[in-house]
């Protein structure tokens, strides 16, 4: 309880340093004294205006996509029991994002608006992960060459399916799908950024609460259930939580791969392996991580931005080779 | 002396009606199996490769459903039972202990965990004073801290009884718990389990490879054979020369151990076997 509480005082401090940063850092930069100097600024300042329309939505959104996609990580990895599973190495993105693409060729987003692409994306997202798990377990036995080649291949059709659909689409929207597809925080509309705020604030409080039996999983699932846990109901109910952390980001800030493997790795090298911890710690480990990444996107080639899937595709391909490398924790 | 006194009024620990199950939809593996195990009783189930005792231990633990007869749980019907209610009845003691990167203490302590509910994340001192208890009486407090990795296959074992007896339950069910140990081990271990039958009158219920571990310890003996009961009793009258020949299709002789008094196999080789 002390540690737990220790750890989300270090994060938060953490968190509103990054969150600081990325407020002055950009293609215009502020001083911390120009920041407290704006807070006196008439309404149309354009400064105040860079601030508040889009660097404040971009921070909030890394803070809950990355919080997010973490989240979804360390749940996926405590039921697999293998520290490489994550919604992007599963595929669980490339399926939210067939979802969300399938909505957009059916013209789903212009009859409905975005809610439906999120929607989209969460069911693409549970379809997945379902017959990934179909496919990579037999007899209680996780199979984790077939968790991940599974997971790869449906990352390839997820690509094709949006190549068709660029192949289909007007030029002009070519640059925004391409964005979309590397992932991107530049979405502003309010309405989606509150729907993933809640909807992550929400599956932590409820993930947390089944930290425990997620902790007796560390044990393998049939020892989980000889002490008493429900694990079917369980994996099934972490599964629609993993779906809609997944999709729902996937549908507004596009596919950013590996967040959910770095940071729980980082975070169980740094704090172990108690998921009472480890949860809430790794979604604002992901939200610092995705925040700073952000940072670099904007401003390594500035003026032009990189896409923020490029950084964290590097940095946790990387990681992923590391860690398989290392060979120790990845057992069948 | 097992059908003698009040214990008979007592409803039994362990109530296993005509149970039969299997793995593939066409093959049964256990046929029809009944017995019953009292309170307080030391019983242990005997038998060769392929016989059904690693079934019927995952039937009775709840991994395998049963296809058709019922099992009663200190009078309860064990598929009314939650998982939680379950683990509040019977513990379970596995041939391998999991839990590498856990302390022994961490480790011990997920016995209370089905007396939590949803909402209870962290134990209480109560619940600390238990785990601290269990590790006391299996000789492994001294190690508390250390990671389960850390330790040899014995103290891993101490520790799976350690946190079994956490759980709180009246039944323990252990499925091979010593087959991976030397001999000083195996009899520590099985000494251990013996004590806290006695001292604690908690039931037990024994899945094991050794003829004469289980004949040394037990009160009462379950032969399998091809998934069904060959004969159960007391130790000297189930571990027979014959009987032995009939189930496990080997030639021994059956002496009795001169310090205990409970009967003993010896193996035969071919040769010893025709000189006898």
């Amino acid at each position: 309880m002390r540690k737990l509480l220790l750890t989300l005082l270090v994060l938060l401090s953490l968190l509103v340093v990054s969150a600081l940063a990325a407020l002055c850092i950009g293609e215009i930069s502020f001083s911390p004294g120009e920041l407290l100097a704006l807070r006196d600024a008439p309404e149309d300042d354009i400064r105040l205006n860079i601030l508040m329309q889009l660097r404040v939505p971009r921070i909030l959104l890394g803070l809950i996509a990355g919080g997010a996609l973490s989240l979804a990580g360390v749940i996926l990895q405590g039921i697999f029991r293998n520290p490489l599973v994550e919604p992007y190495t599963l595929g669980i993105s490339g399926g939210a994002s067939v979802g969300v693409t399938l909505a957009i060729l059916l013209g789903l987003h212009t009859l409905y608006g975005g809610l439906a692409l999120s929607l989209a994306g969460f069911l693409g997202a549970l379809a997945t992960i379902f017959v990934v798990y179909g496919l990579g377990i037999r007899r209680g036995q996780v199979r984790i060459q077939t968790l991940l080649l599974t997971g790869v291949m449906i990352s390839f059709i997820s690509s094709s399916l949006m190549l068709l659909m660029m192949s289909l689409s007007k030029t002009e929207d070519l640059p925004g799908i391409v964005f979309w597809i590397m992932g991107s925080l530049a979405e502003t509309d309010g309405a989606l950024i509150t729907l993933l705020c809640i909807t992550s604030f929400l599956v932590l409080l409820l993930s947390f609460l089944y930290a425990p039996q997620l902790n007796a999983m560390r044990l393998g699932s049939e020892r989980a259930m000889q002490l008493g846990v429900d694990t079917d109901r369980v994996i099934k109910l972490l599964f629609v939580f993993s779906s809609l952390l997944t999709g729902i980001c996937v549908s507004i800030v596009g596919v950013i791969g590996f967040v959910g493997l770095i940071v729980p790795q980082l975070m169980r090298a740094l704090l172990g392996t108690d998921n009472r911890i480890l949860l809430p710690a790794s979604f604002f480990g992901g939200g610092i991580f995705l925040i700073i990444s952000d940072i670099v996107a904007r401003t390594i080639i500035s003026p032009n931005e990189l896409p923020i899937g490029v950084i964290t595709g590097i940095i946790g391909g990387s990681v992923f080779i590391l860690v398989m490398a290392k060979g120790k924790e990845i057992r069948n | 002396m097992r059908d003698e006194g009040y214990a008979n009024l007592e409803a039994p620990a362990l109530d296993v009606r005509s149970i039969s199950c299997g793995y593939s939809p066409r093959k049964l593996t256990l046929h029809e199996v009944s017995f019953q195990v009292r309170q307080g009783e030391f019983v242990a189930i005997i038998g060769p490769n392929g016989a059904g005792k690693t079934t019927l231990f995952r039937a009775i633990s709840g991994l395998l459903p049963l296809r058709s007869g019922s099992l009663r749980i200190n009078n309860m019907d064990a598929k009314l039972l939650s998982h939680k209610e379950r683990a509040r009845q019977l513990a379970i003691v596995n041939q391998t202990v999991e839990g590498d990167m856990l302390t022994v203490e961490e480790y011990v302590l997920m016995g209370r965990l089905p007396y939590h509910s949803q909402l209870q994340l962290f134990e209480t001192a109560e619940d600390f004073a238990i785990a601290e208890e269990s590790m006391r009486m299996t000789g492994i407090l001294a190690k508390r801290r250390r990671h389960m990795d850390r330790l040899s296959g014995g103290e891993q074992q101490l520790a799976a009884i350690a946190r079994a007896l956490t759980q709180k339950t009246g039944i323990l069910l252990l499925d091979e718990p010593t087959s991976h140990l030397d001999i000083s081990h195996q009899l520590r271990i099985l000494d251990l389990v013996k004590s806290l039958n006695a001292t604690r009158r908690l039931t037990v219920l024994l899945i094991i490879h050794d003829l004469n571990l289980a004949a040394e310890y037990s009160d009462h003996l379950i032969m399998l054979k091809g998934g069904r009961i060959f004969t159960e009793g007391s130790p000297a009258s189930v571990l027979t020369a014959d009987n032995i020949r009939e189930v496990y299709e080997a030639e021994v002789l059956v002496r009795d151990n001169p310090a205990s008094g409970r009967p003993c196999v010896f193996p035969l080789s071919g040769r010893s076997a025709e000189e006898a």
